[in-house]
C-alpha cells in the first residue's frame, strides 16, 4: 500500500454540516484515527476537511462547509481535542461543548497566561507553573501542574511560543524557501519531514523516484531515529542520575549525527532529501566508512543501554513511573513509540509497506505504558533501525539520484504520511487552478502525544515531571510551526 | 559495579582533542566560503542573486555581498555556481560585529575581536542561560552536546545553568517568535550586570530561513550582541571555538 493518496479536489466528498459530524462520529466509533483534520478558508466560506485512518489501513476523506457554531467531538472522542481549538483558533468557529477551548498557538497576540486553565481547589491544594523559559537547554513552554504536596492531580500544558508561521509562509514566500522551511518544522526530525514534503510533490507530479533514492532516504530516515532514541536513552539515564549510560549515549548520538553529515554535510540531515529523489549520492568508499562507523557506534550503543536494563536503581525509576494506560492512549491516540509503549499497534511501516519498508516487520511487545516501556520500545527500535540501515545500504541498487520534478496536477489534493522517530508525520496540500500550492497543512506527531505527557502526570510525582517529559521527548516547534 | 567499569573501559576515552589539534569534519562539511565574482558574466551574476533561498546574496553599492549570519550553509549557490562561492572545511567561525558576517570577495576572514574585560571577568568560568526563541530546537541540540563527553565544555569553565539570577549571560537561538520576544527580554533582564549576550544559528543572527515572516521580531534592540555563531546549526565545534574566542581561550 501505498503512503500518500492524491487525486482531483472534487473527489473529496462535500457533505451536509450534520451528515459530516454524524460520519465523523460514526468512523471514530469504529476505531479510525484523525491523520488531519483542518479547516480552509474560501470566497464562500469555510470548509472543514478530515482526513482518517481506518483500522483497515485505508485513507477516508471527507468535507462539509463549516458553520459558525459546530458541536464539539472531543468529549466522546478526546483524539479530536486539538484539532477542534486550532480550528477554533484559526477560524472564530465554535466547537459547543469543547471542555478547554483554548487557543493551541497563541497567534492572534494572546499568551498563554491568557488562555484559561483548570483549577482544582481545597486548602492544600497548590499550584505550580513553569516556563515558558524552563528547565535547560530546552524549548519553550508553559506547565501548570495541580499539586497535593508531591502529587500531581493535573496538568495542563500550554503552548505556541515557537509559533512561527510556517504554514502561511510556505504558501506565501518564494518556493525555493518551502524545503528548507519544511526541514525546520521540527529541527530534530528534518528528514521526517522532508519525505513527507517529497512524497506531496512527487504525488502532484506523478514521478516514483528510484529504489536507489528511496533506499538511501530510508538510511537517513533511521539514521535520525537512531540519533534521537540513542540520546533520549542517554538523557532518561541522567535523569534517574545513572551517569554511565547518560554520558555514553551523549557522546554516540554525536556519532550518529556525524554519520548523516557524511551523507550531506549537515548533522541533521538537511539538504539531503529533495523532491525527485536525494541531493546527494554515495559511492562505495563512504558506504565503508558509513557501514563501519555505524558498526562502532552500535557496538557502543548496545554496551553502553544493556546497562540500563540490568541496574536496579535505574529499573526502579522507570517501572511504573508515569503510566498511560492502553484505553487513555487509544482515547487518545498517541502514536509512534509513546503509543506502541501503551499497546497500541501503530507504525506506519508496518502499516503500509511502502518502499523501502515492503518486509518490514514488528512485533507487538506486552508493555503496560511507564517510562520504562517508553524507553524499552526506543531500544528495540534502535536494533532495527540498525538492521534496516546496513540491509539497505549493503545491496544500494543503481539508479538515478534525482528525476525531474514536473508541474503539479490542478485542483488537486495530496497527503502524505511518515513515521518518523516519534511516530505519524503527515502532511496535506491542496493546489490551485494553476497547480500552484494554496494550501498546505503540516502535522507533526507531536501534536497527538502532548496530552499523553500530561496524562503520564496525573496521580505521579511532580519530580517525576523530567522523568516521563524526557520519556516522550516531544516537539515545541513541531507543535506550534 | 563490575559492568559499569568494564563498559567504561570498552567506551574508552572520547574527549575530542579540541583545542590542541585541528579537528577534521566530514567530506561535505561546509564551512567559511571563498567568494570570487571577478569572472562573473552578467547572466550568471543575475542567477547568483536570485539563488538563495534566504536572500543572503545581495548587491550594495555595485559590490555583491553574502551574508554569512543568515547562511544555512545549504550551498545551493555553490552547486550553481562552484566559480563564485566555494565553501571551505573551515569551521571557526566568530565575530563579534554583525558587520563581520558581510562577506564580499575581498573580505578577509575577520577573526574574534577579544576584549580585555570580558576575559577577566569570564575567563575561567562562564555560565550561560540558553533562551531557545521560535527556532527548530536543532541549534539548541547541538549547544546541549557541548555538554557531552566529546565536547566536554566543563573543562573551560564553561556551563548552561537553569536560572538567568545564576547566570552571566544569555545564548539566543531562534529567530524570535512573537510569542518569546517580551520572555527573552524577560530572562535578559533578569540576569545580573555586567552581562553578555550571545546569538548562535542563522535564525537568532538574522532570521535565516524564517526571515521576515510577519510571526518573527528578531531579538530586541535592548539586548546587546557581543558574539555571533553563524550556521543552521552550527556544528558544535564551532560553537565551543567560538566561545574560547570569546572568553580568550583560544587567540
Ligand atoms: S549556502 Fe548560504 S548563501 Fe548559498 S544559497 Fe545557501 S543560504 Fe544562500
Ligand atoms: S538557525 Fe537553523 S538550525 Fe538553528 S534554530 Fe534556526 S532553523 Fe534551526
Amino acid at each position: 500500500m501505498k503512503d500518500f493518496i492524491t487525486g482531483n479536489l472534487e473527489e473529496i466528498e462535500f457533505l451536509d454540516r450534520d451528515v459530516f459530524v454524524k460520519r465523523l462520529s460514526g468512523e471514530l466509533s469504529l476505531g479510525a484515527g484523525v491523520l488531519s483534520y483542518f479547516s480552509v478558508k474560501y470566497k464562500e466560506g469555510i470548509k472543514l476537511f478530515v482526513f482518517l485512518l481506518k483500522k483497515s489501513g485505508e485513507i477516508e476523506f471527507f468535507s462539509c462547509k463549516a458553520d459558525s457554531k459546530m458541536p464539539s467531538l472531543t468529549p466522546f472522542y478526546p483524539q479530536l481535542h486539538l484539532f477542534e481549538r486550532e480550528i477554533s483558533e484559526k477560524t472564530g468557529i465554535i466547537f459547543e461543548g469543547h471542555p478547554l477551548p483554548n487557543p493551541v498557538r497563541y497567534e492572534n497576540g494572546l499568551t498563554a497566561s491568557s488562555g484559561s486553565y483548570f483549577k482544582v481547589q481545597g486548602n492544600e491544594i497548590h499550584e505550580v507553573a513553569v516556563g515558558p523559559v524552563h528547565a535547560g537547554v530546552i524549548e519553550p513552554g508553559h506547565f501548570r501542574f495541580q499539586c497535593l504536596g508531591e502529587n500531581v492531580f493535573h496538568l495542563q500544558i500550554e503552548l505556541g511560543y515557537q509559533h512561527r508561521g510556517i504554514e502561511n509562509a510556505v504558501i506565501s514566500v518564494d518556493k525555493k524557501r518551502m524545503l528548507p522551511m519544511i526541514e525546520t518544522a521540527a529541527g530534530d526530525t528534518s528528514i521526517g519531514h522532508a519525505w513527507t514534503y517529497a512524497k506531496i510533490t512527487e504525488a502532484l507530479c506523478e514521478v516514483q523516484i528510484s529504489k536507489r533514492a528511496s533506499f538511501l532516504r530510508g538510511a537517513a530516515l533511521e539514521l535520525e531515529r537512531l540519533a534521537n532514541h540513542i540520546g533520549d536513552l542517554g538523557a532518561l539515564s541522567g535523569d534517574v542520575a545513572y551517569l554511565p549510560t547518560a554520558n555514553f549515549c551523549g557522546r554516540i548520538r554525536g556519532e550518529i549525527l556525524n554519520i548523516t553529515a557524511l551523507l550531506c554535510g549537515n548533522r541533521f540531515g538537511r539538504n539531503f532529501i529533495i523532491p525527485g529523489g536525494v541531493e546527494y549520492d554515495v559511492d562505495d568508499k563512504l558506504i565503508k566508512e558509513i557501514m563501519s562507523r555505524l558498526d562502532s557506534a552500535y557496538e557502543d550503543a548496545v554496551s553502553a543501554i544493556s546497562l540500563l536494563w540490568e541496574r536496579k536503581t535505574v529499573l526502579d525509576r522507570f517501572e511504573k513511573t508515569g503510566i498511560v494506560s492502553l484505553e487513555k492512549a487509544l482515547k487518545l491516540r498517541l502514536v509512534g513509540p509513546a503509543g506502541r509503549a501503551s499497546g497500541i499497534d501503530c507504525d506506519l511501516r508496518k502499516i503500509f509497506k511502502s518502499e523501502p519498508y515492503e518486509d518490514f516487520e514488528s512485533e507487538p511487545l506486552t508493555l503496560n505504558g511507564d517510562v520504562f516501556s517508553r524507553a524499552y520500545i526506543r531500544w528495540m527500535e534502535i536494533k532495527k533501525s540498525y538492521k534496516l540501515i546496513k540491509n539497505w545500504l549493503s545491496r544500494l541498487p543503481q539508479g538515478e539520484i534525482t528525476l525531474e520534478i514536473g508541474p503539479f496536477k490542478k485542483n488537486s489534493f495530496a497527503l502524505a504520511l511518515t513515521e518518523g522517530w516519534r511516530g505519524e508525520i503527515c502532511h496535506v496540500c491542496f493546489t490551485d487552478d494553476k497547480g500552484e500550492i494554496s494550501f498546505y497543512k503540516i502535522k507533526d506527531p507531536s501534536f497527538h502525544n502532548w496530552q499523553g505527557l500530561a496524562m503520564a502526570l496525573r496521580n505521579a510525582q511532580i519530580s517525576d515531571f523530567p522523568l516521563c517529559n524526557k520519556s516522550f521527548n516531544l516537539s515545541y516547534c513541531g507543535h506550534d510551526l | 559495579m563490575i559492568k559499569e567499569i568494564l563498559a567504561r573501559i570498552k567506551q574508552g576515552y572520547r574527549t575530542l582533542p579540541f583545542p590542541f589539534e585541528k579537528i577534521k569534519l566530514s567530506e561535505r562539511y561546509k564551512g567559511y566560503p571563498k567568494l570570487d565574482f571577478s569572472n562573473l558574466k552578467e547572466s550568471e551574476i543575475e542567477e547568483l542573486l536570485s539563488v538563495c533561498p534566504n536572500s543572503c546574496i545581495y548587491k550594495d553599492a555595485g559590490k555583491i555581498n553574502l551574508d554569512l549570519g543568515n547562511c544555512t550553509f545549504c550551498a545551493i549557490c555553490e552547486k550553481k555556481l562552484p566559480q563564485a562561492v566555494k565553501f571551505s572545511k573551515d569551521w571557526s567561525m566568530a565575530f563579534s560585529s554583525r558587520e563581520d558576517l558581510i562577506l564580499s570577495q575581498d573580505t578577509k576572514k575577520k577573526s574574534y575581536v577579544l576584549r580585555e574585560e570580558i576575559r577577566k571577568l569570564f575567563g575561567r568560568s562562564l555560565r550561560l542561560r540558553q533562551v531557545s526563541a521560535g527556532g527548530c530546537n536543532a541549534c539548541e541540540a547541538d549547544c546541549n552536546v557541548l555538554g557531552t563527553p566529546a565536547f566536554d565544555m566543563g573543562r573551560f569553565g564553561i556551563q548552561f545553568v537553569a536560572s538567568p539570577r545564576h547566570a552571566d549571560g544569555i545564548l539566543i537561538t531562534g529567530p524570535v517568535s512573537e510569542n518569546m520576544y517580551t520572555a527573552l527580554i524577560k530572562t535578559y533582564r533578569a540576569v545580573p550586570d555586567p552581562k553578555i549576550a550571545i546569538a548562535v544559528g542563522a535564525c537568532a543572527i538574522g532570521g535565516g530561513i524564517y526571515r521576515n515572516l510577519p510571526k518573527v521580531k528578531g531579538i530586541s534592540e535592548e539586548i546587546n550582541i557581543d558574539l555571533y555563531i553563524p550556521g543552521c546549526p552550527p556544528n558544535p565545534i564551532t560553537i565551543l571555538d567560538a566561545l574560547l574566542r570569546f572568553i580568550g581561550r583560544i587567540k
